[in-house]
């Protein structure tokens, strides 16, 4: 009963996460279409288990993403403000005042220069971030994957960051970063060195927030290198060492083509986080000084909540927009990745 | 199996999520007045007063409970930097919102018009014009009717630090071209910064821009003047002070950096509030409180200018429990509490008959500001006053930190300014 009940778990769900699963669930799913009807009655019939199993989750995932992503594109298409909107508070009952105003809100958003401004920073800080991270990553993961001694202290060491929640991190630094009492600048100041102004001054700020964001980006990163290393097998080393094949050459044609898999996912998730890496560069610098470190979800925050009336329409606007740009960024990523014969 | 395991445990996970949601529902304490008239229930009051201040502040809340023992009062401080935002999330999904809150004078119009607030009970209205410092009442009020209670007024003054003016062998300065000599004198004696410019807050570019005869906006002829030639003037003066040497700034963390500069005597000069006093005192350089001196803030090329502000009690519309707002709003606006809160933090009160108490008199600061908020720029009081702050914000630090020129600064603060205010000139 044991297996049978498995068994049919583990076909459903082949079949259900479709093409990702690789060319035998594609090909099964493409039979399952050309035979409609019958096709799908006995494929609820077989597949009931798992059609149940997944109900919940489908339903959360409605309730809390796709809810909110219809009525977020829906807004954006619309004058809604907080001024509009209908609401009860106690005995003030306010019908909702607010239009359809088609693709208007778009046409402000992209003529206004702050968007394009705000693009180049969001893009310039994701591939600082990204690369050096995942540099940085690379040569720690490395180095830890050897033998020697006391390595798990090291690496319980480099994960602690992540352990860490996220703003209180960002608060630690934004003590050390200040210029008047600040540890880095006293460090500084001992050295004879003037005091840098870490979050008073654009180019200095940019590169204080980028250095934050690597800092907590690392130790995910080396996890997950460091797991990719440890699957590579030790039999291709061996052999490479004994063809006589330098630490750099084996590094080049074994490592690195063993970890293709780990790094290109790693590198889309932390592309995708980076670029909406709200709580450091709200949490440190507040987009300041003046406005040179907002990123394009940083000023989507500020349309929404800063200025009043709130405004929804157009903080919706940003965030449809920012969703368009990653998903274009995933798509062309996918197909690259596809011209290289990965199968992902 | 595994998977079906996972699965079970998933449902099971969300199952429990969901009877904890439902569980958290309201103490249900919040009955309101009973039959007999007596409160009962729970206040919370979000303030939002600072941290020198807020162990006062919670004590005489607190305190509420004499009157009405079957009252609770939950006082939350709220941090004010974030507060205008937080107090809107809560007021417009009305969970977990507060029942009082303390709201700078420049919200009051703001909430009130986006419906968060109740209108005071006529009797309290009636008294607010009666017994208040009108300019002060006039910011409780939106359209002509009365939301909020003023609570203190302030506005703002040149401290300093007595000790090192004198070592320095200057007078405290009268206007900014002064305050630049005494920098300069300081600065050879001691080494230290004469003026902490807070940097990182644009109400404390509200001085400069009176000094040049500018304002933000002008309500009356529904005109942005930001961008005008004062203005521009304005965002230079800011800029001069701090490439001149004569004010050190930050453009994070100001109010920090800027106290403890002061306390410490990294800075001999701050341009600041009564709200500062308290904490001031509190510095290794004012254990001596004879070595604070106060004086009007340092004139511009054109005049002294200091805006007037301060804090207003306002019961949020959707409170369950109205009617004991209302009492906890009387109680904390009573003359008996104001002259409490003048004494211990050197606020000023807002009912006029309070400054005859001989405990006020006594204080030294209160009787510096009261007749510096008599002359004090009111600001004009429409919903969007607080919400040009922002995009000034923006340009400010961009001019004081060399970012943008001064003219530039104030162009797109004006730009900023008229995305706002839609169809104004």
């Amino acid at each position: 009963m044991a297996a049978h009940t498995s068994q049919s778990v583990a076909k459903a769900a082949g079949g259900e996460t479709g093409p990702d699963t690789g060319p035998a669930a594609r090909g099964r799913s493409r039979r399952t279409d050309n035979r409609n009807r019958p096709g799908l009655k006995r494929a609820l019939a077989t597949h009931w288990y798992a059609w149940a199993m997944i109900t919940p989750v489908v339903l959360v995932l409605g309730v809390i993403i796709g809810w909110p992503l219809v009525r977020g594109v829906y807004l954006s298409l619309t004058d809604a403000t907080e001024r509009n909107v209908s609401r009860t508070i106690g005995a003030n009952h306010i019908e909702a005042t607010y239009e359809f105003i088609g693709l208007d809100n778009y046409a402000d958003v992209l003529a206004d220069p702050v968007f394009l401004q705000r693009l180049v920073w969001t893009v310039l800080w994701t591939v600082a971030c990204v690369s050096i991270t995942f540099a940085l990553g690379l040569g720690l993961a490395t180095v830890l994957n050897r033998e020697f001694r006391g390595r798990s202290a090291y690496r319980m060491a480099l994960i602690l960051p992540w352990a860490v929640p996220g703003f209180v991190s960002v608060f630690a630094w934004r003590f050390l970063f200040n210029r008047d009492n600040g540890i880095l600048n006293k460090i500084l100041e001992g050295g004879g060195i003037s005091a840098v102004p870490w979050l008073d001054d654009p180019t200095w700020a940019k590169i204080a927030v980028i250095s934050v964001n690597v800092w907590l980006g690392v130790p995910f990163m080396m996890v997950a290198l460091l797991g990719g290393m440890q699957s590579i097998p030790g039999e291709l080393y061996e052999a490479a060492e004994m063809d006589g094949a330098t630490p750099w050459q084996r590094f080049r044609h074994i490592t690195l083509p063993g970890l293709r898999t780990v790094s290109m996912t790693v590198i889309l998730l932390s592309t995708i986080w980076t670029f909406n890496m709200f709580p450091v560069i709200f949490l440190l610098t507040r987009g300041g000084p003046g406005d040179s470190t907002e990123i394009l979800v940083t000023q989507a925050f500020r349309e929404a909540f800063v200025s009043s009336p709130r405004d929804f329409a157009v903080s919706a606007t940003w965030g449809v927009l920012i969703l368009l740009l990653l998903t274009m960024f995933a798509l062309v990523y996918r197909r690259s990745l596809r011209k290289q014969g990965e199968v992902w | 199996m595994r998977r079906g395991i996972a699965a079970t445990a998933l449902v099971a996970a969300l199952a429990l999520a969901a009877t904890a949601c439902g569980g958290d529902t309201k103490d249900g304490g919040n009955s309101g007045a009973k039959a007999d008239g007596e409160l009962s229930g729970t206040v919370t009051w979000w303030d939002t007063s600072n941290d020198a201040e807020k162990a006062s502040f919670q004590k005489i809340a607190e305190a509420f409970t004499a009157k009405h023992p079957k009252v609770t009062v939950k006082y939350v401080n709220v941090p004010y930097g974030d507060a205008q935002n937080k107090v809107k999330n809560a007021f417009s999904s009305g969970s977990e919102a507060p029942d009082v809150i303390r709201a700078d004078v420049g919200w009051v119009a703001d909430f009130a018009s986006l419906g968060y607030l109740a209108e005071v009970p006529a009797d309290t209205a009636k008294k607010v014009d009666a017994d208040f410092l009108p300019q002060a009442a006039a910011s409780g009020k939106f359209e002509g009717k009365t939301y909020a209670v003023p609570q203190v007024i302030d506005t703002m003054g040149l401290f300093y630090n007595k000790k090192m003016l004198a070592d320095a062998g200057v007078e405290p300065p009268k206007t900014l071209e002064e305050v630049k000599t005494a920098a300069a004198a300081i600065k050879a004696k001691t080494g230290k910064a004469g003026l902490y410019l807070r940097g990182d807050d644009s109400y404390w570019f509200l001085p400069l821009i009176y000094g040049e005869g500018g304002d933000l906006v002008d309500a009356k002829t529904k005109t942005v003047t930001v961008d005008n030639a004062a203005g521009v003037k304005a965002f230079k003066t800011a800029r001069d002070l701090v490439t001149s040497g004569a004010a050190i700034t930050n453009a994070t963390d100001g109010w920090a950096n800027m106290q403890t500069a002061f306390k410490s005597g990294e800075a001999a000069m701050m341009i600041n509030g009564p709200w500062a006093v308290a904490d001031s005192y509190a510095g290794d350089q004012f254990k001596d409180k004879a070595n604070l001196g106060i004086a009007p803030v340092p004139a511009g090329s054109v005049k002294a200018g200091a805006p007037q502000g301060g804090h207003d009690l306002a019961v949020y519309a959707g409170s369950k429990n109205i009617a004991a707002a209302n009492a906890f709003v009387d109680y904390m606006t009573s003359q008996e509490v104001q002259v409490q809160s003048a004494k211990e933090l050197s606020l000023l009160p807002t009912r006029t008959a309070a400054y005859e108490q001989p405990e006020v008199k006594a204080s030294e600061m209160v009787q510096f500001f009261k007749p510096a908020v008599d002359k004090a720029v009111e600001r004009a009081w429409i919903p969007e006053n607080g919400s040009l702050f922002a995009p000034l914000q923006v340009e400010y630090t961009k001019a004081i930190t060399g970012a943008s020129s001064p003219e530039d600064a104030a162009k797109a603060a004006g730009v900023e300014f008229r995305k706002i205010l839609k169809g104004w000139k």
